[in-house]
């Protein structure tokens, strides 16, 4: 269908966390965070993740990471699945994949100059042996995310959200990485800095040809700057289609509501409401059948039992929902 | 009150100015000036300073060795013309016994903890850090340590390995391994979850990096907070033991030994337990003082 | 029209840090009618939030202190309230409703005895009688099973279910004044949306106003009647929410409004991003807080602070640039 080159492939991957149970000697629950996630990323190209809290597109961030191990499926990075890899290889493919953080006020160690935070991976990997050199890349990679020589010797409490986030990019572009999973970079920063990091998101991408893996649960960043965006609830992609067609054409009920429920883009927009009931159900204990049934407007009786699998609507645009089968 | 009526610049907002305002903040913030704010644990400062300084200088200070003993001075009282501390059972000088046993208190009470920190940070990086069944049993055997009160726990250890300067210091450091090895493992615990270690992850930094460049100086100022707190127990842990004939042995001055020495005559020379006792108290106070001021500067909380 | 229900007029309130002063906020001017809702935006660090706890005197005691301007609420002055008078006033003519909803309730007491307890302070009534105040509070914002959930400890209850008890609590005591300091941001956009319909339905049903505290422009545009943007702890513009959107003056504002990328639009042209960044607090106070960022900036904008003056009736802006004599033509480069 797509000629393009498959860089990350996630297969069939879920992740369960055992909690401990309420009572002191019960059973051991089993929280779901994510149910058979199946995703192809495109060189080159941005998915978004979008969904709530508690619906596993971080967990699904970290899994790409190594920060987690899939309970079942594989992902893999240029066909070689990313957790079976040893020594030498690894630590090639550490390189490939790299993270940006929610936070930029946690992700920097706050005893460690931004200097020595950047020259840190160049130097795990031995990439740079000599202490010059180092400098010099640190300087020029520091530049390149609009930071300079002054800043290099500050500490991390010294800086603004929106520049620590820069030394969080200048940190992960050091290693020349193909993939980079942003876990909702932009979220922690305000209105203004966030468009001058976005801004900075689609600069380095076009100069270093990256790929991007972009969560976030802000649908106007998420659709500005995909390419195609994939839509998770409780644990499971619902819909995945193209950035523009998320507003022009949505599918699943779960979709709709959350653009409803979206404020309005001027004080003459008044939008009409789909109003999903409740909250979103426990991620806890064994689940049966649609994760939206509980809540979504036309609810039938197969979707209490049943749970749909992603397939083709048309081209490019896949939904899990049997409204559509 | 209200606007300061400053000139208005030309760049209020501008480069140097917000330098400036960076200089000025590092300034306010740096745990030096926190710390001369802090008037409390300033004195304790100044009192372990002082000690420290006396214990340096003893040869100097002290007007009589301190071994020195005539028997027909014995039993002097406080204040007398020669010995203003006035002399022990032996006739030996209290003011220069105090300052030579000052020495080897402060040695013992700083060597103790630095053994126990040492001993106790590599145990507790290693069982917070790694956790699972290594966890289990470093705890296990800390909790064993645990359950002999530390002071049982020193006898114990003394009486194995025998009395004398060194192994004192070391019997109240190996008593002091389970606090400390307890402290850094929840510490350990605490900044291991954060954001930070799971960036270092991802790079690809190894866990020994991880442990001794990340881990190790962000649980620091917990550590120097509680070990400044764990000298005056030594000191006290000391005397105690000395003062039990099972610290340092006579004739060598010690605080404990000079309050042994007191003991047998407590009813005729109250001075010479009394005057031991003060040096104790004043730095133990001091060392006292000082953590808890160290811990206040540490929390961010408190910033003013 | 209505009346107007609190009235703030030049209200600065400083921090005195050992590194210096600062001026978190430096001159805010407003007014809020009964029964209207308000919005004040800003970035963080803008003093929006000092500004609604400089209302409530809720200030750290050590530190922070309103220098200057005065705040009304009806006829009385909350300045020269005593700590006694203003407790009361907390409790019975405001109300507020915090960030993290999480964080507000006690984790350790159940929800019905928070909840009385806090009904108790206020009045004079017996435990029973507060119960009940307390139950029909949840119910009228939409809990299901009041009762069972007056016997639930916070954790047990989801964020959309704790904001909706925080709410309860401020309405039982019908406030005339609810003061809501980002009461959506923690929650996710689906349970938001029924978070403000919840607060829209009470002032419809309660006559109340509210001072609604957000960075998000989309509430501000679902909720509010009139709207402040601040910036480095000053009003930069005020009018109402429609002539703000339609007609925005202040460059400041210019940039809020194009920062964001629109989900109606398909264009993948850069964010027009203001550059650089807000302030230090400590630095302002002699010259136009934005004129570092800003495109249009002149001589006289670094040498005078400007003045927040009514250009046409009812939208305020504070800006060299935009007078009787001159105006600004939006969409000028903001390359800057």
């Amino acid at each position: 269908m797509d000629e393009r080159r498959v860089v990350l492939q996630v297969q069939g991957v879920s992740k369960d966390f055992e909690i401990k149970s309420k009572e002191v000697f019960g059973k051991k629950q089993t929280l779901h965070a994510l149910t058979d996630v199946n995703l192809h990323i495109y060189q080159g190209e941005t998915l978004g993740i979008i969904g709530e809290s508690g619906c596993g597109k971080s967990t699904l961030g970290r899994c790409m990471v190594r920060l987690h191990k899939p309970t079942r499926g594989r992902i893999l990075c240029d066909g070689e699945d990313i957790f079976a890899l040893k020594g030498e290889k690894q630590q090639k493919l550490c390189r490939d994949i790299q993270m940006i953080f929610q936070d930029p006020y946690s992700s920097l160690d706050p005893r460690r100059t931004a200097a020595y935070s950047v020259a840190e991976p160049l130097r795990v990997h031995g990439i740079l042996k000599n202490q010059d050199a180092i400098d010099e890349r640190v300087l020029e990679l520091m530049q390149e995310v609009g930071l300079d020589l002054q800043h290099l010797s500050r500490y991390p409490h010294e800086f603004s959200g929106g520049q620590r986030q820069r030394i969080n990019i200048a940190r992960a572009i050091a290693l020349n990485p193909k993939v980079i999973v942003c876990d909702e970079p932009v979220s922690a920063l305000d209105v203004s800095i966030q468009a001058q990091v976005i801004n900075l998101f689609r600069r380095m991408q076009r100069e270093h040809g990256l790929t991007y893996v972009f969560i976030s649960h802000d649908l106007g960043i998420i659709k500005y700057i995909s390419d195609r965006i994939a839509i998770m609830y409780l644990g499971r992609v619902v819909e995945l289609c193209s950035a523009e067609a998320i507003y022009r054409s949505p599918l699943h009920p779960y979709t709709k509501a959350l653009l409803s429920a979206i404020p309005p883009e001027s004080p003459f927009d008044k939008k009409e409401r789909i109003i999903l009931a409740g909250d979103i159900p426990s991620p806890i204990g064994e689940q049966i059948g649609c994760p939206l049934a509980g809540r979504c407007p036309s609810c039938m009786e197969r979707c209490k039992k049943e749970a749909p699998g992603l397939k083709d609507y048309k081209k490019g645009h896949q939904v899990a929902c049997f409204l559509y089968d | 009150m209200g606007d300061k009526k400053s000139r208005p610049s030309g760049d209020a907002l501008g480069r140097e100015a917000n330098i400036e305002m960076l200089k000025r903040e590092r300034r306010a913030n740096n745990a030096w000036h926190k710390l001369k704010r802090n008037k409390i644990a300033m004195a304790g400062l100044f009192v372990i300073v002082f000690m420290v300084l006396v214990a340096i200088f003893a040869p100097l200070l002290a007007p009589y060795p301190p071994n020195k003993v005539n028997p027909g001075q014995a039993y002097l009282p406080f204040g007398s013309p020669g010995h203003i501390f006035g002399t022990d059972d032996l006739g030996r000088d209290l003011l220069s016994r105090i300052i030579y046993g000052g020495r080897i208190s402060l040695i013992v009470a700083v060597g103790a903890t630095f053994v126990g920190a040492t001993l106790g940070i590599l145990l507790g990086l290693t069982a917070g850090y790694f956790g699972g069944w290594l966890d289990s049993l470093i705890m296990r055997i800390m909790d064993g340590m645990f359950s002999f009160p530390f002071i049982l726990m020193a006898m114990i250890l003394i009486t194995v390995i025998g009395n004398g300067v060194l192994n004192v210091t070391f019997a109240i450091g190996i008593a002091n391994v389970p606090s400390f090895a307890r402290v850094v493992r929840g510490q350990v615990h605490i900044v291991k979850r954060e954001e930070y270690c799971n960036a270092g992850k991802v790079i690809g930094v190894s866990n020994t990096r991880q442990l001794f460049c990340h881990i190790l100086p962000n649980t620091m100022s917990q550590i120097i907070v509680y070990a400044t707190l764990r000298v005056a127990d030594a000191i006290i842990s000391e005397a105690f033991l000395s003062f039990l004939g099972l610290g340092i042995a006579l004739p060598t001055a010690s605080w404990g030994s000079i309050l042994k020495t007191g003991r047998e005559c407590l009813t005729t020379a109250p001075h010479v337990a009394t005057i031991g006792g003060v040096f104790i108290l004043v730095t133990v106070l001091g060392f006292n003082l000082l953590g808890d001021g160290i811990r206040d500067i540490m929390d961010p909380k408190m910033k003013q | 029209m209505s009346e107007v229900l609190l009235k703030v007029e030049n209200l600065k309130t400083y921090f005195y840090q050992a590194s210096g002063v600062s001026k978190a906020v430096d001159g805010v001017s407003f007014s809020l009618n009964q029964g209207e809702t308000m919005g004040i935006v800003g970035e963080s660090g803008s003093g929006k939030s000092v500004t609604s706890s400089s209302i409530m005197r809720l200030l750290p005691a050590k530190t922070g202190r309103i220098v200057d301007g005065t705040i009304l609420f009806g006829d009385t002055d909350i300045r020269s309230l005593s700590q006694r008078e203003i407790l009361s006033f907390r409790g019975n003519d405001f109300a507020m409703i915090f960030q993290n909803p999480m964080t507000s309730l006690d984790p350790v007491f159940k929800v019905g005895r928070q909840m009385t307890e806090m009904i108790l302070a206020h009045r004079k009534i017996s435990k029973r009688e507060a119960w009940e105040i307390a139950v029909d509070a949840l119910a009228q914002v939409g809990i299901p099973e009041p009762e069972k959930r007056m016997n639930s400890y916070p954790h047990e209850l989801s964020g959309g279910m704790c904001q909706r008890v925080i709410i309860a609590m401020a309405v039982c005591s019908n406030p005339k004044l609810i003061i809501a300091d980002e009461p959506t941001t923690a929650l996710d956009v689906t349970v938001q949306a029924q978070v403000l319909e919840l607060l829209r339905e009470l002032q419809r049903k309660n006559g109340t106003s509210i001072l609604l505290i957000t960075h998000n422009l989309g509430v501000v545009w679902e909720m509010c009647d009139t709207v402040m943007v601040m910036y480095a702890g000053k009003t930069v513009e005020y009018a109402t929410c429609k002539e703000l959107y339609a007609n925005p003056l202040h460059p400041y504002t210019w940039g809020l409004l194009d920062s964001m990328p629109k989900l109606s639009s398909d264009s993948k042209k850069e964010l027009a991003a203001i550059p650089g960044v807000p302030p230090d607090l400590r630095l302002t106070g002699t010259c136009c807080n934005f004129y570092n960022r800003c495109p249009y900036c002149t001589d006289l904008c670094r040498e005078a602070i400007p003045p927040l003056t009514e250009l046409t009736p009812g939208h305020f802006v504070a800006c060299h640039r935009q007078s009787e004599t001159q105006t600004l033509e939006r969409g000028g480069s903001l390359d800057g």
